[in-house]
């Protein structure tokens, strides 16, 4: 039953964006994906509206104390399995914001984070080649 | 009537807008008869940082407080500084930054354009629009090296310089953007759905625009002449032949129609920008920064950004404020969007171009009890001034 389902991640993976505290760069490089320049919906990937119906959720921005509860709630309203993609270098660490009174650690500490995809913001290219490493690692 | 009323919570993740920000409608029937909006899910705490950074480092940080405006919070940092530092630009530099701050806002307004579209349900729009917005990224990354956070600013000029070798180039994406934006915004402004969507919903009279201190396209399109290019020229505004385009109506569609014709008054900067580049170098010499302090304003996509920077000498600033617009615009959705559907409320709220990552502010809260409020901030804003005056007074 469980390989039934990763089959099933495999194709057309609905994502749903979640921006913790993001400079809004990322958010829009990711919508960026969805127009006619790189359109990824030519391989299935769509962008969807409820946690609910995602195979993956793609997070953007550091994790503050306001954000945190409300991502790991959309991360647990998320269907199991899915995968975690967290895009830019705010994920990966911290960042410039080290210094910042507000914000509370990366996020390998608080959900488990399957691709990371580094840059500041990265380019849809990467973006694009970090989803498929996300499901071919499946 | 009190009984008929429901809340419809929006957010914080939700759909509508890709920034987590928590709407209550309050409603009777579909009617919305108030409005409650609930931010800080962004905030990072950027005045906090910025003294632990020297102010080479600065900008960086600046740059990332908004990914649309990442050219216009450090070029009024920069401009901030420089005023406290009393630097004069080379005059190659402030035409350099004319151009990429005319650019952005090129492409921010195209993609308020197809977000606006997105928000009605118009999905060809927004495809339209953020197509080409691509040459315009493309053309940023000839120029800056990097599609977004462009890092062109410095204390004392700018990073980069274009070589002629590039202004064909820069000639041809201009000519596309100003062909495609001009049928964009034939097709926009003679669509009878759109007509029917935008004319007469969310109006902001003239009076109710000036007593909210709305900037940027919002104020223009309500009436209200504010432009700080104009008003305060910086970088080479002043050298530099264009027009302040001023609408009377106040609804959504004078707001997507100041945005359309503003995108053709930019690229008209840019080639004028283009043209008169001067030769000479494109950064001046900084050894430090004097003690005191210094403003910087400029005119964002949304309106006017301005920097607060105050030295002592030493290598990092001891104070560093923020006014972003989005904080003068986001009050007025109090007062657009009362009376008017729920399906309207979605498109009145988007309408100033919410920057929600701009806008966070901050409470104390301790032991769950609030022990800074504006009021008293305020207060102990007041007496540390006090207090400098009388330090300064001696």
């Amino acid at each position: 039953m469980k390989d039934l389902r990763i089959q099933g991640l495999k194709k057309s993976p609905w994502v749903f964006h979640v921006a913790a505290a993001s400079c809004n760069n990322c958010d829009i490089e990711i919508l960026d994906l969805i127009t006619p320049r790189f359109d990824v919906e030519r391989f299935g990937i769509v962008l969807v509206g409820s946690p609910r119906h995602a195979d993956a959720l793609l997070v953007t921005g550091v994790l503050n104390r306001k954000s945190l509860p409300r991502v790991l709630r959309v991360y647990e309203q998320t269907p199991k399995p899915c995968l975690v993609i967290g895009i830019g270098s705010c994920t990966c660490d911290i960042h410039i914001f080290k210094n910042s009174y507000n914000v509370v650690g990366p996020y390998g500490k608080h959900l488990p984070v399957d691709v990371f995809i580094p840059g500041c913001p990265p380019k849809p290219e990467a973006m694009i080649l970090g989803i498929v490493k996300a499901l071919s690692k499946l | 009537m009190s009984n008929n009323r429901r809340i419809v919570p929006i957010g914080p993740f939700h759909p509508l807008q890709e920034e987590p920000e928590f709407f209550k409608l309050i409603v009777e029937g579909e009617k919305v008869v108030d409005i409650e909006i609930n931010i800080g899910y962004n905030h990072r705490g950027h005045e906090f940082i910025s003294p632990s950074l020297t102010y080479d480092q600065v900008p960086f940080l600046v740059e990332r407080i908004c990914g649309i405006c990442s050219n216009s919070h450090p070029l009024a940092f920069v401009l901030a500084v420089e005023d406290a530092a009393h630097i004069e630009v080379p005059e190659r530099a402030q035409y350099l930054r004319s151009v990429v701050h005319e650019l952005e806002r090129v492409h921010s307004h195209l993609l308020w354009l197809g977000l606006a579209g997105h928000f009605i349900g118009y999905n060809t729009v927004w495809m339209w629009a953020w197509r080409y917005r691509e040459p315009i990224l493309d053309l940023f990354e000839i120029i800056t090296g990097n599609r977004n956070h462009y890092a062109m600013n410095k204390i004392g000029g700018v990073r980069r310089d274009i070589n002629p070798g590039q202004f064909p180039e820069i000639e041809k994406v201009l000519n596309l953007a100003e062909q495609k934006i001009s049928m964009l915004t034939h097709a926009v402004l003679d669509d009878p759905v759109l007509h029917a969507r935008l004319e007469n919903v969310g109006i902001l009279p003239k009076e109710k625009a000036i007593s909210y201190g709305v900037l940027g396209p919002t104020a223009r399109a309500s009436g209200y002449a504010i432009d700080v290019r104009k008003d305060d020229p910086h970088c080479a505004y002043d050298k530099i032949d264009w027009n302040m385009i001023v609408l009377e109506e106040g609804d959504i569609f004078a707001k997507a129609k100041v945005r359309l014709l503003e995108c053709f008054e930019s690229i008209k900067i840019i080639r004028q920008c283009i043209k008169q580049l001067p030769e000479g170098p494109i950064q001046a010499r900084v050894d430090d920064i004097p003690p005191g302090e210094g403003c910087g304003r400029t005119e964002a996509p949304r309106g006017e950004v301005f920097h607060y920077v105050r030295s002592d000498g030493t290598n990092k600033p001891i104070r560093h404020k923020v006014r972003a617009p989005s904080f003068m615009n986001l009050p007025s959705n109090e007062y657009a969007v009362k009376g008017y559907s729920i399906a309207d409320a979605a498109l009145c709220l988007a309408a100033i171009d919410p920057c929600y990552c701009c806008t966070e502010r901050m409470a104390a809260f301790e032991d769950g009890k609030e022990i800074y409020n504006g009021k008293q901030l305020l207060e102990l804003s007041w007496q540390k001034t006090e207090i400098l005056k009388s330090k300064y007074r001696k």
